[in-house]
């Protein structure tokens, strides 16, 4: 009588060393992204413990003192304020409308591909050929002078991609039939994207903006010959003035200052550390929620 | 007669049909408008590149047109701006330098994300994944100015102790740093190429009964190949584009490395360092700005060979 093979459902040798072989895999490239991403973990972490010291109201709210190697950072701080406000005042309406053309307007040709690989090269040039720019066409050529008003052109430059990026991702998610709908009751093109697109799509746009945020308060080299300082005992009063930032501050407190106090650097490396993961942290979080209550 | 008072009505008629017909609210006209503005902001990358190029090359021109060797600039290792009377401008050493950090930093990150964009994509699930992915994306949004300040404080000493060499701002450091800077990019640019092969080969093969390391091996590797290419060439232009990180943790030294304990100057460093202190116009300025030019047109065809190389799989 055939009885059914007793051993049909156990794994047989071959499946067992498939697993074997399967779990040793898993193994080997679990380590190598936790041997990519501890180390970092350990820095930041020294980052904090060594910044944290360095800490405080005063530390956040006074300016330096005694040639930089005491004192706070606040004169960086608010410049790096100015900075970032002006440059997303330029940067986001003028993202934002290209993100538009892109995704709306654009057809699928060699002249949308121009643009796209335009963008690419915006984001991949590098950051001091950016410097370079900012020096030869807003300092000189433009006459702007090394101010607030010609560094925040070139990080907005730089930057826009991460907007243009962000923003047309979060066009595109927007279904079709919405605007076919509004077509067919006689709404123009731009009363369409002003009040079915753009509405659907304004918290991705946001997401952008702050991870545009970020990027734009930790760059350097752009801002070193078009507007920041090593230092300046007068704070920014108008875009036509020079002014400190955080990250060139950064630079200047670990490479320029001799006997600078040892926790001065590691506190304006956490602050700064600090204002751009947290920025990042929100555009995640946002993006998240985002994505929980997505309607279709 | 009769009729011809009726054709006349009816002319009139007509046109102020068509009149009405064609009447355009103000809707049209800003629709119009709207539509030439998100144009131009449409257009504008490609004319900030073009206006890069253009400032850039305007600055620098006078030294290529004039005094430029280029046997001499390319080919000989001396770069000395600041002498009086023979000043010389060589930068084989300084694209050593870039080339011999950028190159150790591939080494160091170039299977360390293709490995971490294996496991996010084809082995983690659930929490973990989404864990990894935030913190990748985190890792990518620190500063380059912080990466330096690591190299300088934290790298240099440990570098130090674990070698027994006299500075530790050498090819090893700056290479460590531009390794872990350029990983979080190319992982996630990995894990997307990963991503985008479709579910479907992944279930045949899985069908067929192959497991799931043969699936990724024989399967969805081959099919990413150009994804992942492209970001591994994207990675390449980040690190050769990186200015801060390599100005200060190089060591900034005119040197054609013999080792990695060597101290060397990079292209993006030696423009970041001297620009300030060269007059706007000068010799020494304008092949600073040379030296923008070049960097620009060498990441303008990395980034553009990483186009074409990804464009090849959607048409493929």
């Amino acid at each position: 009588m055939a009885t059914a093979n007793p051993t049909m459902f156990q794994a047989s040798d071959l499946n067992q060393h498939n697993e074997r072989v399967q779990r040793r895999y898993r193994l080997l490239f679990g380590l190598m992204t936790l041997l990519l991403i501890t180390p970092v973990l350990l820095i930041l972490g020294t980052l904090v413990v060594k910044g944290g010291a360095a800490i405080s109201w005063e530390f956040l709210l006074t300016a330096p003192t005694d040639g930089m190697r005491t004192g706070g950072l606040f004169p960086a701080l608010l410049g790096t304020i100015w900075l970032v406000t002006v440059a997303l005042l330029l940067s986001v309406p003028i993202g934002i409308f290209a993100a538009i053309y892109l995704s709306e307007y654009a057809g699928d040709n060699w002249f949308t591909r121009t643009i796209n690989l335009a963008i690419i090269n915006l984001a991949g040039v590098p950051s001091i050929v950016h410097a370079l720019f900012g020096l030869g066409a807003f300092v000189l050529f433009f006459k702007f002078g090394t101010s607030i008003l010609a560094a925040s052109l070139t990080l907005a430059v730089m930057t826009m991609p991460v907007v243009i990026v962000a923003t047309r991702e979060s066009l595109q998610a927007v279904p079709q039939a919405f605007r076919e709908a509004c077509w067919n009751m006689g709404a123009t093109r731009w009363q369409t994207i002003r009040r079915v697109v753009l509405p659907n799509s304004i918290t991705g746009i946001l997401t952008g903006v702050i991870l545009e945020v970020s990027r734009t308060a930790g760059e350097t080299a752009p801002i070193m010959f078009t507007g920041a300082v090593f230092f300046t005992p007068f704070l920014p009063q108008s875009v036509f003035d020079q002014t400190m930032a955080l990250s060139l501050h950064l630079f200047v407190a670990a490479t320029q200052v001799p006997e600078i106090a040892e926790q001065v650097p590691f506190g304006i490396a956490l602050v700064l550390i600090a204002l751009v993961l947290t920025m990042n942290s929100v555009s995640i979080a946002f993006r998240m929620w985002l994505r929980g209550k997505k309607k279709w | 007669m009769g009729t011809t008072t009726q054709a006349l009505r009816n002319r009139a008629t007509d046109a102020r049909m068509a009149e009405d017909f064609d009447r355009r609210d103000p809707d049209w006209y800003v629709d119009k408008l709207l539509a030439g503005i998100v144009f131009v902001c449409g257009i504008s990358a490609i004319l900030f590149v073009l206006g890069i190029f253009f400032f850039v090359t305007k600055e620098g021109i006078g030294f290529v047109f004039e005094k430029m060797d280029f046997r001499e600039f390319f080919l000989t290792p001396y770069w000395s701006p600041s002498d009086a009377e023979d000043p010389e401008y060589g930068i084989l050493a300084l694209m050593a330098g870039t080339a011999s950090v950028t190159g150790l930093a591939m080494l160091v990150a170039v299977p360390f994300s293709l490995g971490a964009a294996i496991f996010i994509a084809e082995f983690a699930s659930g929490k973990t994944r989404e864990v990894l992915k935030v913190l990748v994306e985190l890792l990518a949004a620190i500063p380059s100015v912080v990466w330096g300040f690591i190299g300088l404080v934290i790298m240099n000493p440990l570098l130090i102790k674990w070698f027994d060499i006299p500075v530790g701002l050498c090819v090893l450091n700056a290479g460590i740093i531009l390794g872990l800077m350029a990983a979080p990019i190319m992982t996630s640019i990995a894990e997307d190429a990963l991503k985008a092969v479709p579910d479907r080969y992944r279930e045949a093969a899985e069908a067929m009964g192959a497991t799931r390391w043969q699936v990724i091996y024989k399967v969805v590797l081959p099919a990413a190949k150009n994804g992942l290419l492209g970001g591994v060439l994207l990675g390449v232009g980040r690190g050769f584009g990186e200015t801060m990180a390599v100005l200060m943790a190089t060591g900034h030294a005119v040197n054609i490395p013999d080792s990695i304990f060597d101290s060397v100057r990079a292209l993006t460093a030696t423009i970041a360092a001297e620009l300030g202190e060269a007059v706007v116009g000068g010799e020494h300025y304008q092949v600073l700005f040379t030296i923008g030019i070049f960097l620009f047109l060498v990441t303008f065809i990395i980034n553009l060979s990483a186009d074409l190389i990804v464009r090849g799989i959607r048409k493929g």
